[in-house]
């Protein structure tokens, strides 16, 4: 395993694996949010979607029972990405999952030239934007784990290992 | 935390290869579980802002005991079965007699063929689906009847094409083309009417057809003169027939929803009600299109004259309030392609802004808060950006008091500016404003939600109840993303149910209180009168430049006094 050529110094450690908890509790807090607001729903944000997939987003918010889905596996994939980087519990599983999630999200509303969304942004974004970061972020946690360091997969890896 | 000796992931590993087979030293073991579990105080922190959240949140939501709106959104009640078919004959079937055929399920297979090659251009251009989904109402077209032959076999092509196909398509029986209403009307096969003509013609084709025992759908307004107003409510009321005015907005949803909110009290005692209308194309300015085929030989144009009883009435206020020069300019006799196609210009055959769009928003705020014919009304305005030779005003401003309400309505309106001006109901506590949607902001000097504000619970002139139709979960508390989709219509009644044209349910209703008479259509001849009062006396105070008052009890239009 690669993970064994990386030695990390204890502050390298500490920021790693800080990073790792405040994306954590950013995607975390997202599912949970949805999931305690009764009447939530993907329809607005995937009715809004611009850009080259625009149709492809509509198309789902659209049809009723494909929607439904949707709307679980946001919920819940959310929580459970937070929950796995918090906890460093399948921590490189819950990264990629992570990342897809922010893919989706990036390519329902890419910052393209010319692009304009009814949704709410707190910034000023040309092609970059946070969810680009968001996954950035995520890639170097998968390349620099720490969770087998600080967290489940501490305990899980050696489980394995037996 | 900190990391104090070398940490790699294996580090332990590397460990445990020389103490193997050796259980770990207690300390050690301790260690261990320490970094496994040290984040799990994270959970912990977020677990309890969560909780503090959603008791925020839940202080923001307690606002029922003075702000309390049912959760329930009206559903479209099942047609009876078994009822009859109805036979239906339509006059005029021009712009809006086209959108009436369409609304009730005619539609011309050209019409349907461009919505058809758009959904091919288009696979999110619904409009074909939708209209070929649109429940059959169980009604023929068997008489069409139009003075412009063009018109008429338009008329002729809806009404034939019952399975609402496109060009080249299947086609069911021909509507009889009637060369005069009067000769549609005495027709045994038709049971209703609908009349889309222009505005001179409404009463009397009405009170006719009342006569001849046919059901009536007319176009607003009721009336192009004050003296056929009373005549045809007389003529309607004795005859018993069903009739329905057409303002669809009697069907718009969310106004059932306004309606509640205003009569639990919820704005407080209401001072002012603005309504506008703005618009700012020639097609919105009644600029209509001049047909191609149209010309003296394809026109009747005698019969578009009008009927010589309501012209003289007409002629006769004209002359004894000294108001000639809004008559002609060209003669009534004179043939007039302009005068044909855009005749909402001249108020030779218009009522112009005030019957046309005043005349909605009335009927809604009437619908709303019941307020019946104004006390009195006052009007300004002028011809100040289509000056085309038309009479009628293209920029109007209206006042309505209603001093029994401690109440007054102003319309405003202009035909050369797009800016959006919605309905909006102020009242001591909160102003309402009425749309396909409905928002209310609190007052910052309300008395009722005085508590609420000071607790920082309610926050005044920011939106704080939104109702989009549709929507199941309809929350006390407006935020801010579900605002942003409200405003910009992105409605959520594609998800929730389905979406109707207001113009077929309000044809619709109409053929069901034809079929079980017990049932009450919601703009009736009282809703109509009204209606048809309030916009003269808004026209004649435009005219005659002075207050024009109603008197209750003698239901008569009194003008003031100049100066």
């Amino acid at each position: 395993m690669k993970n064994r050529l990386i030695m990390y110094s204890s502050s390298q450690t500490f920021w790693l694996v800080l990073l790792r908890l405040l994306i954590g509790w950013h995607f975390l807090y997202e599912g949970v949010a949805k999931i305690l607001s009764p009447g939530w729903s993907a329809y607005p944000y995937l009715m809004d979607s611009g850009g080259f997939l625009s149709s492809f987003f509509q198309s789902i918010a659209s049809n009723p029972s494909l929607l439904g889905i949707v709307n679980i596996v946001n919920a819940y994939g959310l929580t459970v990405v937070g929950l796995g980087l918090i906890l460093g519990c399948f921590s490189r599983l819950a990264s990629i999952g992570g990342i897809l999630f922010l893919a989706l999200f990036y390519l329902s509303h890419p910052p393209f030239v010319g692009a304009s969304y009814i949704m709410p942004t707190e910034g000023s974004y040309l092609w970059i934007d946070k969810n680009v970061i968001e996954m950035g972020a995520l890639m170097v946690l998968i390349y620099f784990p720490t969770s087998q360091i600080i967290g489940l997969d501490r305990f899980i890896c050696k489980f394995c290992k037996r | 935390m900190s990391i104090k000796e070398n940490n790699t992931p294996e580090d332990k590993n590397e460990e445990n290869k020389e103490t193997h087979k050796s259980a770990l030293p207690e300390s050690q073991g301790r260690r261990d579980a320490l970094k496994t579990l040290a984040t799990v105080p994270v959970l912990g922190a977020l677990a309890y802002g969560v909780y503090k959240k959603q008791k925020y949140n839940a202080t923001l939501q307690d606002v029922k005991d003075v702000f309390n709106v049912s959760k329930e959104s009206p559903t479209i009640a099942k047609m009876q079965p078994n009822g009859q078919q109805i036979r239906l004959g339509i006059i005029g079937c021009g712009i809006r007699g086209k959108q009436l055929l369409r609304a009730a399920g005619f539609a011309t297979p050209q019409s349907l063929q461009d919505l058809i090659d758009a959904a091919k251009k288009n696979s999110k251009d619904t409009r074909y689906k939708d209209f070929k989904e649109q429940e059959d109402l169980n009604i023929v077209l068997a008489g069409v009847c139009d003075i412009f032959d063009t018109f008429a076999e338009q008329g002729i092509a809806a009404g034939s094409n019952i399975y609402r196909e496109g060009v080249g398509g299947k086609l069911g029986p021909t509507p009889k083309r009637y060369r005069t209403y009067q000769e549609m009307l005495a027709a045994s096969d038709i049971d209703a009417i609908l009349i889309a003509s222009p505005d001179h013609w409404h009463s009397t084709m009405a009170m006719e057809a009342a006569k001849a025992g046919k059901h009536v759908y007319v176009e607003k307004p009721l009336s192009w003169t004050v003296p056929e107003t009373y005549m045809v409510r007389e003529t309607i009321k004795q005859t018993g027939i069903v009739f329905q005015l057409g303002h669809q907005g009697r069907q718009v949803d969310s106004y059932n929803k306004a309606k509640e909110i205003i009569d639990k009290g919820l704005l407080g005692p209401i001072s002012l009600i603005e309504v506008c209308t703005n618009r700012n194309d020639p097609n919105g300015a009644w600029v209509y299109n001049i047909d191609p085929t149209a010309n003296e030989q394809t026109i009747d144009w005698k019969q578009f004259e009008g009927n010589e009883e309501r012209v003289k009435e007409y002629m006769d206020y004209m002359t004894k309030y000294n108001l000639l020069k809004y008559v002609g300019p060209e003669e009534r006799t004179k043939f007039s392609l302009p005068r044909f196609f855009r005749w909402r210009c001249w108020w030779d055959y218009s009522t112009g802004l005030s019957g046309d769009l005043l005349t909605h928003e009335y009927d809604a705020i009437n619908q709303l808060l019941g307020v019946g014919i104004p006390h009195s009304a006052t009007s300004s305005g002028g011809v100040y950006f289509f000056k085309d030779g038309r009479t009628v005003p293209d920029v109007l401003q209206t006042t309505f008091e209603f001093p029994d309400k401690n109440m007054t309505m102003l319309y405003s309106a202009t035909l050369a500016s797009n800016r959006n001006r919605g309905k909006v109901i102020m009242g001591h506590d909160a102003s309402m404003e009425v749309g396909d949607t409905l928002t209310v902001k609190v007052d910052s000097a309300s008395t009722r939600y005085k508590e609420k504000i000071d607790k920082g619970i309610i926050k005044p002139n920011v939106p704080f109840y939104t109702y989009v139709p549709g929507k199941s979960n309809v929350d006390a508390v407006t935020s801010a993303t579900e605002l942003y989709f409200a405003q910009r219509g992105l409605l959520y009644s594609y998800l929730g149910g389905k979406r109707y044209d207001t113009t077929f349910l309000h044809i619709r209703e109409w053929l069901e209180c034809i079929r079980d008479r017990n049932k009450k259509t919601s703009c009736g001849i009282d809703e109509a009168f009204q209606e048809a009062i309030t916009a003269h006396m808004g026209t004649r105070a435009y005219l005659e430049g002075r207050t024009m008052y109603w008197d209750k009890d003698k239901e008569e239009i009194v003008r003031g006094e100049l100066g």
